[in-house]
């Protein structure tokens, strides 16, 4: 009966009482949406660094990530490579040789990292062979080919942007254009301090959604790098993705790559890249204080309505005190009609919310008119919200714990309220 | 029988000059009376029903009500003994507007835990007795004050009180509406011989009753049985 008599209650005034509910219910969609939507540029943007920069797990000399200095190789790197193919866990692995050099043209010098890359290989790891914007993967030049990113490329004068309108023929906006097959120095220290140049020809341009990544990374061939080096099938990293992105966090699997081998450095994408264990991991909390904000919000919409049903009733609620309904039974009643308020409003708001990050999930949202901005920050144009289901369940009981704590006060209150003046009362 | 026995009770209300709204009363109610208590207004009446009723405690004085001194019990005591001893008319019907007519005299047989066989026969049977019958599915809402008072009497009978308390229970009722009420509590009275205590100043009410306590200031100017 008292479960009735508060369900019905709740209804007493309808307009209000569904002021309050869509207020929860958009306050929910609309944390739902936000979260999601950050949700999703985070997943994307780690999704992509490790893609493009970290893959799940790297393994390095063990001093090199100290100084850079390209004489600490991959002890016997590529055995190394082949015995980490066979392990069931791993997707695709490659190695590189790295130098910190320069790349010349007639424009100027610019400070670049050159990776020389099993191109075969690095496509499995980095999917670069998709990230071709002009020109070709290392197909049609045998000796010292070089692909270059597209900042790099308009750096280097070899990128022409179309004026804003320009259209090709069939009415879609014309995109830029590159020049290829244009020769390029590269120049940088060997091992034994002894510099080193030799000269490539750009045979494509490439573009990921970071385009600091674009403008200080260029990629030639492992064989060509380590020729130009004067060493032979030596290594300074290996890059490694998995099957499962969780086993990168397992270190009795990491422990197992370096093979009981103590001059090598097993780390996975968090150790890599501790921005982006950060962001991650600070992830979780935002989420949770975005959600927190809005639901304090609602809290104080949920005490305030609660309250002014329990003063609008206070007579009735003294008559119930006369008539013999105690004080346990007046609290639950006030605390089911709270709660009953506010929970009505959040699975309407969750499914709501579920329906929109699935529907923006799958068409995206276009952030190209911040296309520049966001190339900065490594976020690409399409952003798809996504949240992990489990954030649901946490953001139904956020609700419920919501609204438990809205329902004490009005709930107390009306405890405060003695019968024989609130029945005096008009 | 006595159901009610005030002695010497006083209610104080503490200001730059106090007030006695209750002054000393002593009365003694037995088992069966359709008393009223009257006065005008400010008389003190409602204090000393709201008194008799445990809603309200005296500032000195016993209230001895089924051989229970209920001045000396804690306000949840004093709500679980209104709810098995004392069935509540107020003036303003106050019903639960969401429960139907028949919900609302079955709530308090739902708070003293009833079965629910017990509960449908009583509420029909009252329900009935207040020619209220065929209205058993409406709300307050449906129904005009004077069966919204009926239903009132009828769920303040319903546990089968020891007594009724009824603030000036026809002060919002026209004279059919009042002649209809006061025949019912009359004949409920006499049926189940339930005791009947009115604070009023309806003639109609006080004309009914066959014991008229009459308060002035707070005091008992006269207390007339009538045969």
């Amino acid at each position: 009966m008292l479960t009735q008599v508060a369900w019905r209650n709740v209804w007493r005034s309808k307009v209000r009482s569904l002021v309050v509910i869509t207020a929860i219910s958009l306050g929910l969609i609309a944390g739902i949406f936000l979260m999601s939507f950050s949700w999703g540029m985070n997943t994307q943007r780690t999704r992509d660094i490790i893609e493009t920069r970290t893959s799940h797990i790297q393994i390095h000399q063990k001093h090199y990530k100290d100084d850079r200095k390209m004489s600490l190789f991959i002890p016997q790197g590529m055995k190394l490579l082949d015995e980490v193919k066979t392990e069931p866990e791993v997707k695709a692995a490659t190695a590189r040789i790295l130098a910190n050099g320069m790349i010349s043209n007639a424009r100027g010098g610019f400070g670049v990292q050159i990776n020389g890359i099993i191109p075969e290989e690095e496509a499995k790891v980095t999917k670069l062979d998709t990230r071709v914007v002009a020109g070709e993967y290392f197909e049609g030049l045998k000796t010292n080919p070089i692909l270059i990113g597209d900042k790099l490329a308009e750096k280097m004068g070899w990128k022409e942007i179309p004026e804003p309108g320009v259209k090709n023929e069939d009415g879609s906006p014309a995109q830029p254009t590159y020049q290829i097959r244009k020769k390029v120095v590269l120049a940088f220290q060997a091992p034994g301090g002894k510099t080193k140049y030799g000269s490539f020809k750009v045979v494509g341009v490439y573009k990921s959604i970071n385009s600091k990544f674009d403008e200080s990374n260029v990629f030639v061939q492992f064989e060509d790098l380590n020729r130009l080096t004067g060493t032979e099938n030596q290594a300074h990293e290996i890059a490694i993705m998995l099957n499962d992105q969780n086993m990168a966090e397992d270190s009795t699997f990491l422990a197992s790559l370096a093979a009981g081998n103590p001059q090598l450095l097993v780390e996975n994408w968090k150790d890599i890249s501790p921005d982006l264990k950060l962001i991650d991991e600070t992830f979780a909390i935002t989420v949770y204080i975005f959600m927190g904000i809005i639901l304090l919000a609602l809290l104080f919409g949920i005490v305030n309505t609660m309250l002014m049903a329990v003063m609008e009733r206070t007579k009735e609620l003294g008559m119930l005190m006369a008539i013999g309904m105690n004080k346990d039974k007046i609290f639950s009643m006030i605390m089911l009609e709270t709660i009953f308020l506010s929970t009505i409003g959040g699975p309407i708001g969750l499914l709501l919310g579920y329906g929109l990050v699935r529907l923006f999930g799958n068409i995206g949202i276009d952030l190209s008119s911040m296309a520049e901005a966001g190339a900065q920050m490594g976020i690409g144009t399409m952003v798809y919200t996504d949240l992990e289901t489990h954030y649901y369940f946490q953001i139904a009981l956020m609700v419920v714990v919501t609204a438990l704590i809205a329902a004490i006060y009005p709930a107390y209150k009306a405890l405060q309220l003695k019968p024989v003046e609130a029945i005096r009362s008009i | 029988m006595s159901v009610i026995i005030t002695k010497n009770i006083y209610k104080t209300y503490p200001g730059v000059v106090p007030v006695h709204a209750v002054n000393g009363v002593s009365i003694d109610i037995t088992e069966g009376e359709f008393t009223a208590i009257v006065g005008p207004s400010g008389s003190g009446k409602t204090t000393l029903l709201n008194i008799i009723g445990g809603l309200d405690k005296p500032t000195s004085g016993e209230v001895i009500v089924n051989n229970q001194d209920i001045s000396q019990l804690s306000n949840n005591e004093l709500i679980d003994f209104r709810l098995h001893n004392i069935g509540f008319v107020f003036q303003a019907y106050n019903l639960i507007p969401v429960l139907t007519a028949k919900e609302n005299v079955e709530f308090v047989m739902l708070l003293q835990k009833r079965a629910k066989e017990e509960r449908d026969n009583r509420v029909a049977e009252l329900l009935d007795a207040v020619g209220l019958g065929d209205r058993m599915n409406n709300r307050p809402s449906q129904m005009s004050g004077g069966q919204q008072q009926r239903v009132a009497v009828a769920r303040a009978l319903a546990p089968k009180p020891k007594f009724v308390l009824a603030d000036e229970p026809t002060a919002n009722l026209d004279s059919t509406s009042t002649s209809n009420l006061l025949d019912i509590m009359a004949e409920l009275n006499r049926k189940e011989n339930i005791t009947f205590v009115f604070s009023t100043h309806d003639q109609r009410v006080i004309d009914r009753a066959r014991r008229v306590i009459t308060l002035e200031d707070g005091k008992i100017v006269s207390d007339v049985t009538r045969e």
